[in-house]
């Protein structure tokens, strides 16, 4: 087992590593210049001169590579080149509306799936199983977007029940946060429901036919009962890793639903941050994305092979 | 995992099941039409797609305009057309790109093993590890946005994909008897892999391929949508939905008309896939 | 820390305003804007959103610009010029205050225009400090600044954000603290959201009338419809959506004002380059151009064409729409002439607006008919700026110019489009030293004629400033002579 832990551990640092450098050289790549563009078009030459110094820019690549890698080993994430704050400060404020945005659509997608799977698989091949796949079907191809425009209009816009976006900030209570957040947690848990949905039902139908499931039945526990208890149990394991997988999606795929909203998280701050260059932010927030998913892929293995030993000798 | 082989008896087999499969029939039928409609929009659309004729904006769906004009006075059904041409045509490529490399590396990773194979699932988890979005809006910032480098974008992502599902597949296949005695017999890895393991892991390259070719559609709706996907004059459904947000109340068809092209094109694929599924191979559905 | 204590305050003081029913008296306002300053120091850089919040409501200058575009006195009481046009005297306000408590005197001015025009300097708007020789204090209130050569627009540019007046001590943190003297103090940013101000109850005229304001950074054209439709915006000086105001012209709790603002909408062209280097291309462009079209199709409507480079509301303004109306056989002829009888290829670089966007399809559109290929390439601002603004790689572009007065630009060496005139670098040369009104709108309407004349670039129409606001609110500028949203004076009806 330690040597397993060992040897993905490394992998797992191998991989940020190989990220910070991957984006580090793609953002030098990236044409544009941060001090002009906030100097606009009237500035003279020897002004962006002097911001290109005062921000850093006129470094040698290598030293800023480092100095960031440094940095950011002692928590230090640089200042933002538009916004002149500490970037961790900066990505801490967004995370305040992306983590709890992401988590609610969790809760709300499995709250929906874990039933509705398991009502498809139970009554596997009667009409409410092609009913909830018809639904999860349907769910999955709506595009988020398209149905977070016709949630403002309905719910927002026409009825007046909630904001139409924007945060309204946890300090104004979070009974107002949770109410310009819920709209948009339905828009991405819809998609995520129908795929978890899916799996749930699958993971289910697969569990249904193992042998202890027979023999649970042979032994004349009821139906229900041996779903309930050897069954569901047992499902929650692939059940588990997609969620896992979800949840990191959610954090950094939410771009566009936060467009829709007008969301100030995570997303939106590095979609913005690209444009105006602030290349300080999108290097920290990346890689700072990039490690989430791979730690959260790292205790998903390290969840599979405490529960399966056999795991630990393979790749994967 | 189970074993395929496709061969002249069950073939006729699979015919039967698809035409008695519900999901199967109706997905064709949906992928059918959106083909359809791409291919004739070479040949034929009712205006000239790219034709602004600020006169007639923003007319509701009538017997001229089927579906209406939009804000630039052009015809809303046209661009639909023209639409589904180009989301195919992003998703066909993207798609291929993904085949194209993840395949043969999944299938390499399987038949070598060792450092080949432990390259290739790190690299793809770094690939996975990148939010896709990001990427995109990267890819975009350096190269411009546009419908390539949409295809470019998306296909990168569908590489791990492919390699991961041909990977795993086959390297169940390398253990088996049939494969075992084409080594005993002194055949290369290259060519069991070629003449074995291909044939076998085929029927789930197509049916992972319906999936990523209707996720590489939504995809393209999303990034058009954002405004880093295809750029006018061609149309394409996820800016035609942008465009048609702020006119939601006062032009509803809009935002309404292309939704529902990607919801239907979306479903058709995926039902098409779950169908293939059960006809290439009915025990297949439960192992996903 | 009594600071933040009190910031924490008057936050949730303000959250309370804002969550108060509707039937009781309103004393805040929760304004939209499209896009969110980077940072609050006006002295510091260039993007329009800072003006938008600090300007006149955070910081003031020696002069301030009015709704209607005039100078009028800031934090200068009164002024003198000598009669070479060389030294300006200023009589400071008494009893000014900075928001932190510390007082404001001359030496304030002189530390803010020295710190403008120092070497290591980031001000946007350099050029403004450019002719300054000296600051000299004569007297806690008294400044006279000595000027290398006359400065014809030297008042009005001292109204600029980018010319007011800082502390030394608050200075370097102006970015995320704004301390200023004006009716307003900073009081918190949430970032990516909104930005906080409360009213500065030592403010030294009079105070204002609305206890506090939330700037709302809704980027969005859909977005902010929404917003302003479910009453989470109180107004949107500048609404991004003209399609949606006649739905809000429509409903009686909205104020729908179009006002004037100062940018110029342009087709540039590149002038350096073939084909575009011909008089005959550029008028056969001009001529195929349908503004009414181009206006209706991209603005709905809302818009003023211009046939040059100059604001329709201004006084020395000439109606030249004229000068090549739309009309495609002249425009076709003038192309075969210029040797191009079957058009030719070209690329048109569009930033990231919506006017851009959308002019830019149907200008395509509209050149196709005389043989114009265009190739549409959407580009981001730091890649315009790089390409087209400082690289010159572009054929045509669209861009809005919303600098008031800046038909110097024409003049500029080595500017983007590459027009060089010397006649008209000769004219501009003029207006720069003059001061007299009458003489410089002489020279404004040769400026105006000459580039119309020359077909420099499409001039397409003036931006409206379309503001829309709840009716009951009162007091915003309807124009936009300078780009801010002054608050000093609004005030719910009762």
């Amino acid at each position: 087992m330690l040597v397993f832990l060992i040897r993905r551990l490394g992998g797992l640092v191998a991989t940020l590593l190989v990220a910070t450098v991957v984006v580090f050289a793609v953002l030098e790549i990236l044409p544009g210049d941060p001090a002009s563009l906030m100097l606009g078009v009237n500035a003279q030459p020897d002004t962006i001169a002097a911001l290109r110094t005062e921000l850093g820019l006129d470094r040698p690549a290598l030293a800023r590579y480092l100095g960031w890698i440094g940095g950011m080993l002692v928590g230090d994430f640089g200042i933002s080149y538009t916004y002149r704050v500490p970037v961790a400060g900066l990505i801490a404020d967004r995370a305040l509306v992306s983590l709890p945005l992401a988590l609610m659509a969790l809760l709300l997608s499995t709250a929906i799936a874990i039933p509705l799977g398991t009502l498809a698989a139970t009554a596997h091949n009667r009409w409410p199983d092609a009913t909830v796949m018809g639904f999860a079907q349907v769910g999955v191809a709506v595009p988020n977007f398209w149905f977070g425009i016709l949630l403002v209009y309905l719910f927002a816009v026409t009825l007046r029940w909630v904001p139409a976006g924007g945060f309204a900030g946890w300090d104004a209570g979070p009974a107002a946060a949770l109410a310009s957040l819920i709209l948009p947690a339905i828009a991405l848990a819809l998609p995520q429901a129908a795929i978890l949905a899916r799996v749930m039902r699958s993971a289910l139908l697969d569990v249904l036919h193992e042998d202890y499931i027979r023999t649970a039945r042979a032994k004349g526990l009821p139906f229900l009962a041996t779903v309930w208890r050897h069954a569901v149990r047992n499902a929650l394991i692939p059940v588990l890793t997609i969620l896992g997988l979800q949840f990191a999606f959610l954090i950094a795929g939410t771009i566009i639903i936060e467009n829709v909203f007008y969301l100030p998280g995570l997303g939106r701050l590095i979609f913005q941050a690209v444009a105006q260059r602030d290349l300080i932010v999108v290097q920290s927030l990346t890689v700072l994305l990039v490690a989430t998913v791979v730690i959260v892929n790292f205790l998903v293995d390290l969840a599979y092979a405490a529960v399966d030993p056999r795991l630990r000798d393979t790749g994967r | 995992m189970s074993e395929t082989a496709i061969d002249g008896v069950n073939r006729r087999s699979m015919v039967a099941r698809a035409l008695r499969h519900p999901s199967f029939l109706i997905g064709a039928a949906i992928t059918l039409t959106l083909l359809a409609a791409a291919l004739v929009s070479f040949v034929w659309t009712p205006f000239p797609v790219a034709e602004v004729v600020i006169r007639d904006r923003l007319q509701p769906p009538n017997p001229v305009h089927w579906l209406g004009t939009d804000a630039f006075g052009r015809d809303i059904f046209s661009m639909l057309l023209v639409g589904a041409r180009n989301s195919l045509g992003v998703a066909v490529v993207a798609v291929a790109i993904g085949i194209g490399i993840g395949v043969p590396l999944g299938l390499a990773a399987a038949a070598e093993g060792g450092l080949l194979d432990s390259i290739l699932m790190r690299g793809s988890d770094l690939v996975f590890a990148f939010p896709a979005l990001v990427t995109a809006v990267m890819i975009t910032a350096i190269f411009g946005p546009g419908a390539i480098n949409a295809m470019i974008a998306i296909g990168i992502f569908n590489v791990p994909v492919f390699a991961r599902v041909t990977r795993g597949a086959a390297r169940a296949l390398w253990g088996r008897e049939f494969v075992l005695a084409a080594r005993v017999a002194g055949k290369t890895r290259a060519r069991i892999t070629v003449e074995h393991v291909l044939p076998n892991v085929a029927s789930l390259i197509i049916v992972q391929s319906t999936i990523q070719f209707a996720l590489a559609i939504l995809a393209e709706a999303g990034l058009s949508y954002v405004g880093l996907g295809t750029q006018p004059p061609m149309p394409s459904w996820g800016k035609m939905l942008a465009d048609a947000q702020t006119m939601m109340a006062i032009a509803p068809w809009l935002a309404i008309v292309p939704g529902l092209a990607i919801v239907a094109s979306v479903l058709g694929l995926n039902l098409l896939g779950d169908g293939l599924r059960d006809v290439l191979d009915p025990r297949l559905d439960r192992t996903r | 820390m009594r600071r933040t204590v009190h910031a924490l305050a008057a936050g949730l003081v303000l959250a309370a305003g804002l969550t108060a029913p509707a039937f009781a008296q309103k004393t805040t306002a929760t304004i939209g804007m499209r896009l969110e300053p980077p940072h609050l120091d006006p002295t510091a850089g260039a993007a329009a959103a800072i003006d938008e919040v600090v300007y006149q409501n955070v910081f003031e200058g020696l002069t301030r610009i009015d709704a209607d575009g005039s100078v009028k006195p800031g934090l200068a009481e009164s002024w003198s010029i000598s009669d070479d046009g060389l030294t300006y005297t200023f009589q400071l306000r008494d009893g000014v205050t900075f928001h932190d408590g510390t007082g404001f005197d001359a030496e304030d001015v002189k530390f803010s225009f020295d710190r403008a025009r120092a070497d290591e300097s980031t001000n946007a708007q350099k050029r403004i400090f450019e002719p300054i020789e000296a600051v000299t204090v004569v007297d806690p209130e008294t400044v006279e600044i000595t000027l290398s050569r006359p400065a014809g627009s030297f008042l009005f540019d001292l109204g600029w954000g980018d010319a007011v007046i800082v502390a030394a001590e608050s200075a370097d943190t102006n970015t995320t603290a704004p301390v200023g003297t004006g009716p307003f103090k900073f009081s918190r940013w949430v970032k990516g959201d909104s930005v906080l101000l409360e009213r500065n109850e030592a403010y030294w005229g009079e105070p204002a009338a609305l206890t506090g304001a939330t700037f709302k950074f809704v980027g969005d054209p859909a977005a902010s419809l929404a917003a302003m439709l479910a009453g989470d915006l109180d107004a949107y000086p500048n609404f991004p959506a003209t399609e949606n105001l006649p739905q809000f012209e429509a409903d009686p709790r909205f104020a729908v004002v179009v006002g004037t603002s100062e940018g110029e909408t342009i087709l540039a062209l590149n002038n350096r380059e073939k084909p575009f280097a011909d008089l005959k291309v550029r008028q056969a462009i001009s001529h195929a151009i349908d503004r009414q079209a181009i206006i209706d199709g991209a603005m709905f409507g809302y818009g003023t064409p211009i046939g040059s480079h100059f604001a329709p509301h201004h006084p020395a303004y000439e109606d030249l729409t004229g000068t090549y109306p739309y009309a495609l056989e002249k425009a076709r002829t003038l192309l075969a002439e210029a040797g191009y009888p079957d058009g030719f290829e070209a690329t048109m670089k569009l930033p990231p607006t919506t006017y851009a966007r959308r002019s830019g399809e149907i200008i395509a559109s509209e050149l196709s008919k005389i043989g114009i290929t265009v190739e549409i390439i959407p580009v981001e601002w730091a890649q315009w700026l790089e390409q087209v603004f400082k690289g010159h790689d572009f054929d045509m572009t669209i861009v809005s110019h919303t600098e008031p007065l800046d038909v110097d630009i024409y003049a500029r060496d080595d500017y983007y489009f590459g027009y060089d005139n010397p006649e008209f670098d000769a004219i501009i040369d003029t207006l720069q030293s003059e001061a007299d009104p009458k003489a410089r709108n002489a020279l404004f309407r040769q400026a105006q004629d000459m580039i119309a004349a020359d077909a420099v670039n499409g001039f397409l129409f003036q931006l409206p400033k379309a503001g829309v606001w709840n009716a009951k609110l009162k007091g915003l500028w309807s124009d936009a002579p300078i780009q801010a949203n002054d608050l000093t004076d609004v005030h719910w009806a009762p």
